[in-house]
């Protein structure tokens, strides 16, 4: 099976009379249906990788290297793809949900509308049938009373909620990989469990493949299936999570895990053991 | 809320207009009789008590009327009706000139901030605010009208807008004057906003569910930008407003800039009054609706009045 | 490592260290430029106090004459001697521009810090006026006080000042605000520190921080003012030389004499900008969280 995502060497810099490298040379390749945790803390590059995996660096951040998604037409290289050339490959092939739901959605437009969009522009929905792929989705996505959700503006709907919409907006053209950069840190610690658990079963039910950034190893290496650990803007490790979380290769590696399992606090690889 | 702000406004406007000053000696000449001084004041209303003028006065304002000026006796209301017919086309053309400079240069500067373009535009911004206006004006007129004969250097047509191309023809160089001025420090608050909404997260997760640029910056960009601009437009037409007075005076133009000064320069109070409640009912009248615009747009906040809140939701 | 609520990601922003850096060499150019400017006008109002070419009222030279070695910026239509009246225009200025900030940082700091610490309907009562003050404008307001007054360097002083104090006050009472709620002002409550004692030990002296860069830039915003009242008449009347009342009186023989209509104007936008560009080179020193409209 050729691999979904192929990153190969992929940096990124800020362009300018210094040029300042804030990524280096990332290698992953990502197999359909796979899903990846990047971890590391922050202002270790993870954010900025999954930025330039989307192409949606600003200047005068610049990737350079390669980052190759494999669609229908074959493959799209997208370093060096000039943006609107990838808008066709955002939100079919590839979309985002990230941390902070409250930035992340229009404050001004209605719950209804926003996830409109994509349902209309990816899948063609108009009229009724849009109205309904609305309220569907935002019942996959769990929410309980879509009716009233799809009315209601962003502020006036719980930080959960408020992510779960953003998850069904990103989910709504049916993409082949989703990336997830630090959905649940911005969550009160009682609700992240639930979103975990939804991006979990949308994964396995859609065999999506997921990327999932974080600075939480309990959490990534309850959803990951390999665990990519990044520092400085460089790629420490890259392996199986349970070899990372039974024999880390790196010393880094090592601190995070001993940190973590010092404060006890995993997340079993199947189960959470918390209230939603 | 607006009515409580300009009953204030009347208020204090009649504390220092009648109660501090004392308009009985604008009247009188030196070396009037004691019997002259008491008749003025009695014709005026200031031998009355305070009281009894207060009421009188809010009477007058009331019924819409303003009295008479002091100087030639024509009746406030009217004379403010009339000259409205150069101030308000000025005004209004001013800022539209001045919105269609700022808007598309501001959003430039911002969108391509860290080229030449960006960094030239706000080296030459600076200058929009400090540059007077009337300093401009007078350039201007050295150059386009007195030199170049491009335009009349001054005054309004005696047939008013009998003749709409005299009139529009005499207004011309003072719009542009107002909205190069007026414009450019406009540019830097649309500049400020543009960068804002175009740094705005909301816009990236779009982009991500497949919006292109163009898409995610007109569906959510504009909205979210337009919301504090609001209240920045309702502020540069009052300062456009403000601008005309004294333009009124580089081209010799008859509107209310030109009343208010000459009441001044006169003492002429009723005229001063009139002028300068108008103005404030203008500016009162243009923030409260661009308060109410604001609370159409942005459903945040309508459930509050207090300005606290809404300082909260913007954060 | 459990999972901690952070606060909002910012847009990813370059490395601090590269973009901080062009920043901060752009802002000392504003500063040192800024400094410039402002200095040199300075040092002209202030050798004007003790020397000036000619007397103000000398008007033995010809009338409207160009820049010459006797007259080094010419002579304006009753003979005097341009240059002077620009030296004492520059000391007017910086007297407005001081005073005026004076005033406005007095009242508005005492209105702001009295409306932080009122009951509720006080401060909303004080806060409507503010937005009232704030959106009436200035020049307007000016006139409204010359009117009362008279025209004077005072009244123009004092009204500019008194516009002025609005912002500073609805700066001051937010700040205030955020500053009364925090903890260590409870701390200090609970130990006994007075109202007054909690204002002028803690409050005042992390707001003071917040209001440099906006009562800077309101230096730049009063010497315009005072221009525009000085140019429509209502300025302060002679000895008194502004700038504004020079460019009125050059206008009517702007093609015969241009450098009368030009001088004052330029050293008007230089002030400005200069005290701007100084004001903003203070921004980093004096509040680094502040958003800067550039």
């Amino acid at each position: 099976m050729s691999a979904l995502l192929t990153v190969d060497r992929l940096g990124v810099r800020i362009d300018g009379p210094d040029p300042v490298d804030l990524v280096h040379a990332v290698d992953v390749a990502l197999a359909p249906g796979e899903r990846l945790g990047i971890i590391g803390e922050s202002g270790s590059g993870k954010s900025l990788t999954a930025l330039a995996v989307l192409g949606l660096l600003g200047h005068p951040l610049v990737a350079h290297g390669s980052a190759r998604v494999a669609t229908d037409a074959g493959e799209v290289e997208i370093v060096g793809t000039p943006s609107r050339r990838l808008d066709r490959v955002r939100g079919a092939i590839m979309s985002a949900v990230f941390q902070e739901p409250l930035s992340s959605l229009d404050p001004l437009m209605r719950v209804g509308k926003q996830v409109a969009w994509p349902l209309a522009h990816h899948r063609g929905l108009r009229g009724d049938a849009l109205r309904r792929g609305v309220l569907d989705a935002l019942a996959d996505v769990q929410l309980s009373d879509p009716e009233r959700i799809a009315r209601s503006y962003i502020h006036e709907i719980s930080g959960g909620q408020r992510q779960r919409v953003a998850i069904a907006i990103a989910l709504a053209a049916g993409p082949r990989l989703l990336i997830a950069d630090e959905p649940t840190t911005a969550l009160d610690v009682t609700v992240q469990a639930g979103i975990l658990e939804l991006l979990q079963r949308e994964v396995a039910e859609r065999g999506m493949a997921l990327i999932f950034i974080s600075h939480d190893l309990p959490v990534v290496s309850g959803i990951a299936d390999r665990v990519l650990v990044m520092r400085g803007g460089r790629q420490v490790e890259l392996g199986d999570t349970a070899q990372i979380l039974g024999a880390p290769g790196d010393p880094y590696t090592a601190e995070l895990v001993a940190a973590s399992r010092r404060l006890d606090d995993f997340l079993p690889r199947s189960t959470s053991g918390r209230d939603a | 809320m607006l009515l409580l702000a300009f009953a204030l406004a009347v208020t204090i406007l009649f504390v220092v207009l009648r109660v501090l000053g004392n308009p009985v000696f604008a009247l009188i000449s030196v070396g009037a009789t004691d019997a002259e001084i008491a008749a003025a004041a009695a014709r005026l209303g200031v031998d009355r008590p305070i009281h009894e003028q207060f009421f009188a006065y809010i009477g007058q304002l009331l019924s819409f009327d303003l009295g008479q000026s002091f100087t030639n006796h024509l009746n406030v209301g009217d004379e403010i009706v009339r000259r409205l017919n150069v101030t308000l086309p000025l005004t209004l053309l001013s800022f539209t000139l001045s919105v269609l400079i700022a808007v598309p240069v501001g959003f430039f500067a911002a969108w391509k901030s860290r080229t030449w373009y960006g960094t030239t535009f706000s080296a030459v911004s600076q200058l929009g605010g400090a540059i007077p206006v009337f300093w401009v004006g007078i350039l201007l007129v050295a150059v386009l009208s007195l030199g170049w004969r491009l335009f009349p250097a001054g005054g309004f047509p005696r047939t008013d807008w009998e003749d709409p191309g005299a009139a529009l023809y005499s207004l011309a160089l003072p719009v542009i004057t107002i909205a190069i001025v007026a414009g450019s420090d406009l540019a830097r608050y649309v500049r400020s906003a543009t960068l804002d909404i175009l740094g705005q997260q909301y816009l990236r997760a779009a982009r991500a569910a497949g919006q292109s640029f163009a898409t995610a910056l007109w569906r959510h960009g504009v909205r979210n930008g337009v919301v504090p601009l609001i209240s920045i437009l309702a502020i540069q037409l009052s300062t456009t407003f403000v601008g005309a007075v004294i333009i009124e005076r580089v081209f010799a133009l008859p509107g209310l800039g030109d009343m208010l000064l000459v009441g001044i320069k006169e003492q002429d109070f009723p005229s001063v009054q009139g002028v300068l409640l108008f103005s404030t009912a203008l500016v009162l009248v243009l923030g409260f609706i661009a308060d109410v615009l604001q609370r159409i747009i942005d459903p945040r906040l309508r459930d509050s009045l207090s300005g606290n809140r809404r300082t909260k939701a913007l954060a | 490592m459990t999972a901690t609520i952070l606060p909002t990601v910012p847009a990813p922003a370059p490395a601090p260290a590269a973009s901080a850096r062009r920043r901060r060499a752009r802002r000392s150019v504003n500063l040192a430029v800024g400094a410039a400017l402002f200095g040199l006008i300075a040092v002209i109002g202030l050798v004007s106090v003790f020397w000036t070419p000619f007397a103000y009222d000398d008007t033995t030279g010809d009338r409207l004459q160009p820049p010459s070695l006797e007259h080094w910026a010419g002579t304006d239509r009753l003979g005097r001697d341009l240059f002077t009246q620009l030296m004492i225009g520059a000391r007017l200025a910086l007297a407005v521009g001081f005073g005026s900030v004076l005033i406005a940082a007095i009242v508005g700091i005492t209105l702001g810090l009295a409306a932080a610490v009122a009951r509720r309907w006080v401060d909303d009562a004080i806060s409507s006026l503010l937005d009232i003050a704030i959106a009436f404008p200035t020049l307007l307001l000016a006139m409204l006080i010359v009117a009362w007054r008279g025209a004077s360097l005072d009244s123009a002083i004092l009204a500019i000042g008194l516009a002025g104090a609005a912002v500073i006050a609805r700066l001051t009472r937010i700040t205030a605000t955020r500053v009364l709620a925090m903890d260590y002002v409870t701390a200090a409550r609970t130990s006994g520190t007075g109202t007054l004692g909690i204002l002028r030990r803690h409050v005042l002296r992390n707001v003071w921080p917040t209001l440099i860069v906006p009562l800077a830039l309101q230096f730049g915003g009063a010497v315009g003012a005072e221009a525009s009242l000085s140019y429509l008449g209502l300025g302060s009347p002679p000895p008194n030389a502004s700038w504004g009342r020079m460019l009125q009186e050059a206008q009517s023989t702007v093609l015969v004499a241009p450098t009368a209509a030009i001088l004052p104007g330029i050293l008007l936008v230089a002030l400005i900008i200069g005290v701007n560009l100084l004001a903003d080179g203070l921004r980093d020193v004096a509040d680094p969280t502040s958003r800067s409209i550039r």
